[in-house]
């Protein structure tokens, strides 16, 4: 049996009063994709940032890659892969100059951020600002930037937002790759059909934890309403 | 850590070349402050104290927009995110941070003290420069190190713009009395070529103190 590359036991996250997740627990195992459904508000980026170390838990016990966080954070730096909302790259720099940055700080080499941007299919606008690029084309960026450093670990925050099918049919495979993967979206059939198993957040608690394809119509709906 | 001190410095005088929010608004701010301060004296020149408080209030000043907008670029791109999740050591953000302050800080001086010798001081230039350089390199050392712990506290919540001043400026009290202190004796007529001791002391005390409890803080600081 494959080892569990995050564990959650009880995890509970707040913005001030406000819970944003409360009494969270699933696991994942290595190699695994795991989907997390829920309507806008339902705590789902906030999940994703405590697996990542960027948001500390307030309560529960939360281990990624055999780390607890936020406790040992520090050791999971450069070992967890985010693609979020906002695509992490400075808007005046280029792609390249943005990668390159990134790769010096994750001792990665520059053959590396070449090899990236290559296969992301952007080499024709590696050298412009990220501030003149299409909101696809930063996506694809970022994407780069969130593989830069090889991770066990991806988290995806809406991935394919703003990308046309031909940038969701290029990130695809290289987003997958055999890593162990935690990913939301708005499609939930989508998201469900490349995913082992899901976890439905409803009103920052969990909704139900289930293998993907024991996940009904009316649990995807109960989400939604 | 030095080498990721000086990949996040890079990067950050890069933006700055390339984007230029920083340092010409603290240039224009000192350079407007010491007009008003020739209007305002109502002297054709000032020397001693007098002259050395105006500098200092006018360089501490331009101080805070560098100070708020130290870590702007990081919050409004996210680029910041990307720093925190690869394996870099807190202390060498520090570094980085308070190096480009520093810089933007000589910058805009190498302006303003011209400047303030043409439009306000009564006595010639010329033979304070070099104590006077001693003094402020001393003095920058104090507000890039404060002006980078505070910078990482105001970014984190909403009232960065008023949050910057309202904890920089009590802080820094202690840097504006001793480096007015002793860059006044050197704006004195006929002043000392050298400074008194224990002021440039004071500064140096004052920088290892800060950059000590900087070193401390800087983890839990950038922390969530």
């Amino acid at each position: 049996m494959a080892a569990n590359i995050i564990e959650l036991e009880g995890a509970e996250r707040r913005y001030g009063e406000r819970d944003a997740l409360y009494g969270i627990s699933f696991a994942v195992s290595e190699g695994e994709t795991l989907a997390v459904l829920g309507a806008n508000g339902a705590g789902k980026t906030t999940l994703l940032r405590m697996l990542c170390g960027l948001l500390r838990p307030h309560a529960g016990r939360v281990e990624v890659l055999g780390h607890k966080l936020p406790r040992e954070a520090w050791a999971i730096r450069g070992k967890v892969g985010l693609l979020g909302h906002t695509p992490m790259l400075y808007s005046s720099l280029t792609v390249r100059e943005n990668l390159q940055h990134q790769a010096r700080l994750n001792r990665v080499t520059s053959e590396r951020v070449d090899q990236l941007i290559d296969s992301v299919g952007i080499a024709d606008r590696a050298d412009e600002p990220v501030r003149n690029l299409s909101r696809g084309t930063v996506q694809r960026a970022s994407a780069a930037r969130a593989l830069l450093c090889d991770p066990p670990l991806l988290l995806l925050d809406e991935p394919y937002a703003n990308l046309d099918p031909g940038g969701s049919a290029l990130l695809e495979p290289l987003l997958n790759a055999g890593r162990t993967r935690v990913i939301t979206g708005h499609d939930p059939r989508a998201l469900l059909a490349t995913a082992d198993s899901a976890i439905g957040l409803r009103s920052a608690q969990s909704s139900f934890v289930a293998p993907a394809d024991e996940v009904s119509e009316e649990m995807i709906e109960a989400l939604y309403r | 850590m030095i080498g990721q001190a000086i990949t996040l410095l890079r990067k950050d005088l890069l933006l700055e070349f390339r984007d230029r929010e920083s340092v010409p608004a603290m240039a224009l701010l000192a350079a407007a402050t010491l007009v008003v301060f020739h209007f305002a004296l109502g002297q054709r020149s000032i020397s001693g104290e007098l002259a050395s408080g105006a500098l200092w209030v006018t360089l501490l000043f331009a101080s805070m927009l560098g100070i708020s907008r130290l870590f702007v670029a990081e919050q409004e791109d996210g680029g910041f995110d990307a720093v925190l999740l690869a394996p870099v050591e807190r202390t060498a953000i520090l570094l980085a941070k308070a190096t480009a302050l520093l810089i933007f800080l000589i910058i805009v001086e190498l302006i303003a003290v011209p400047m303030f010798g043409v439009l306000l001081l009564g006595v010639p230039l010329g033979p304070a420069i070099p104590s006077l350089i001693g003094v402020l390199l001393l003095a920058d050392i104090c507000i890039a190190i404060v002006g980078a712990l505070v910078s990482a506290l105001a970014i984190q919540t909403r009232i960065r713009e008023l949050l910057v001043p309202i904890l920089a400026l009590p802080l820094l009290l202690p840097v504006l009395i001793a480096g007015s202190r002793a860059s006044g004796q050197i704006f004195q007529p006929g002043g000392p070529a050298a400074v008194a001791g224990r002021w440039p002391l004071m500064l140096a005390l004052y920088g290892v103190v800060f950059g000590l409890l900087a070193f401390a803080l800087y983890d839990y600081l950038l922390d969530d």
